[in-house]
């Protein structure tokens, strides 16, 4: 694995998680108190960056077989995860992530929360709802990042390139003060979803005692067969989605 | 105390599990099934985990095709 697909890999991954914390934050300075939710926001990253200084030398020392054990399993069910959920959103089979309305579901929560002060936090609520927001969001990208890094041994990359993602987000929602929807973010955690899948798949393996005929040459493979895999999935689901309507459309089954 | 703890074990749960936990089992017997193979025959070993992959993700997929109802289909790529 490349720089480039180490990268990438991780910026995409972030990107889309940097998304949806935006959301959570917009709802949360827009509908209650700016420097609350940046307070929620500074904290968030704070421990987000506690944890990757605690856990990045941590795991440069652990062996690399060991690690990759780990971190491929890991990888594999967190993107069987990510690539399972686009599945169904690409084929119809689950509601597509809309910015916007979960912008309208949080701004509706945090207007109907009554005011509350505590210590040096102007509205309790806003701050913790960009906390959380920023900390469930951040973990499995820090995760990520991580983990992909120190298989690479090159954590300083990945840690920029989930910067790059956060600055690129964060100069976006600054600059249209409104949830990133036009972002293709369902096509975007497909990508995420089959570079974690191909990774966890190869790394996982060669953590478990395989040999992959042809090295380290064997990943290109697996990547677009695990994207071709996926679109035939979403392509056969597609089908099955469309069928009952179809039969309720044909005459027979107008008649039944 | 015991809601905290339950809460914790729950995030950790859905962190790491997510929404099927068949997936989450099938990854580790594939891991197990080749570090065994791998340890004890000369059979290469590296096919073990995209077999599992072929079979879990259709299955995950079927259980939650099963129960779901049609709605209308989008493009992964225009999304």
């Amino acid at each position: 694995m490349g720089s480039g697909a180490l990268f990438v890999a991780v910026f995409l991954a972030c990107f889309v998680e940097a998304v949806e914390a935006l959301t959570i934050v917009l709802a949360a300075g827009t509908s209650r108190d700016w420097r609350s939710a940046i307070t929620g926001v500074l904290s968030g990253v704070a421990v987000l960056a506690v944890v990757v200084a605690a856990l990045g030398p941590s795991l440069t020392l652990i062996p690399l077989s060991a690690l990759r054990l780990v971190v491929g399993g890991l990888l594999l069910i967190f993107g069987l995860q990510w690539l399972r959920k686009a599945i169904l959103r690409a084929s119809g089979l689950k509601a597509l992530h809309d910015e916007n309305a979960i912008f309208a579901t949080e701004l509706a929560a945090a207007q109907a929360a009554p005011p509350d002060r505590r210590g040096m936090v102007g509205d309790w609520y806003a701050f913790t709802l960009s906390f959380k927001g920023v900390i469930l969001e951040g973990l499995e990208v820090a995760f990520i990042a991580l983990t992909f890094g120190a298989n690479q041994h090159n954590i300083p990359l990945a840690a920029a390139a989930a910067l790059a993602a956060v600055v690129v987000v964060t100069v976006a929602g600054i600059a249209v003060r409104a949830p990133l929807a036009r972002v293709p973010e369902n096509s975007l955690k497909f990508v995420v979803g089959v570079m974690l899948t191909s990774f966890g798949i190869f790394w996982g393996a060669e953590g478990a005692g395989a040999h992959w005929p042809g090295a380290d040459i064997a990943v290109l493979v697996v990547v677009p067969a695990v994207a071709l895999f996926a679109l035939t999935l979403v392509a056969l689901l597609r089908r099955i989605n469309t069928q009952p309507q179809a039969s309720l459309a044909s005459p027979q089954g107008a008649s039944s | 105390m015991t809601r905290r703890i339950s809460a914790f074990a729950a995030f950790w749960y859905d962190f790491i599990i997510g929404d099927d936990w068949v997936v989450a089992a099938g990854v580790i017997i594939a891991l197990a099934l080749t570090y065994g193979l791998s340890a004890t025959t000369a059979v290469p070993t590296w096919w073990v985990l995209p077999a599992a992959v072929l079979i879990l993700l259709p299955l995950s997929l079927w259980r939650v095709a099963r129960h779901s109802r049609p709605g209308p289909p989008s493009s992964p790529h225009a999304s």
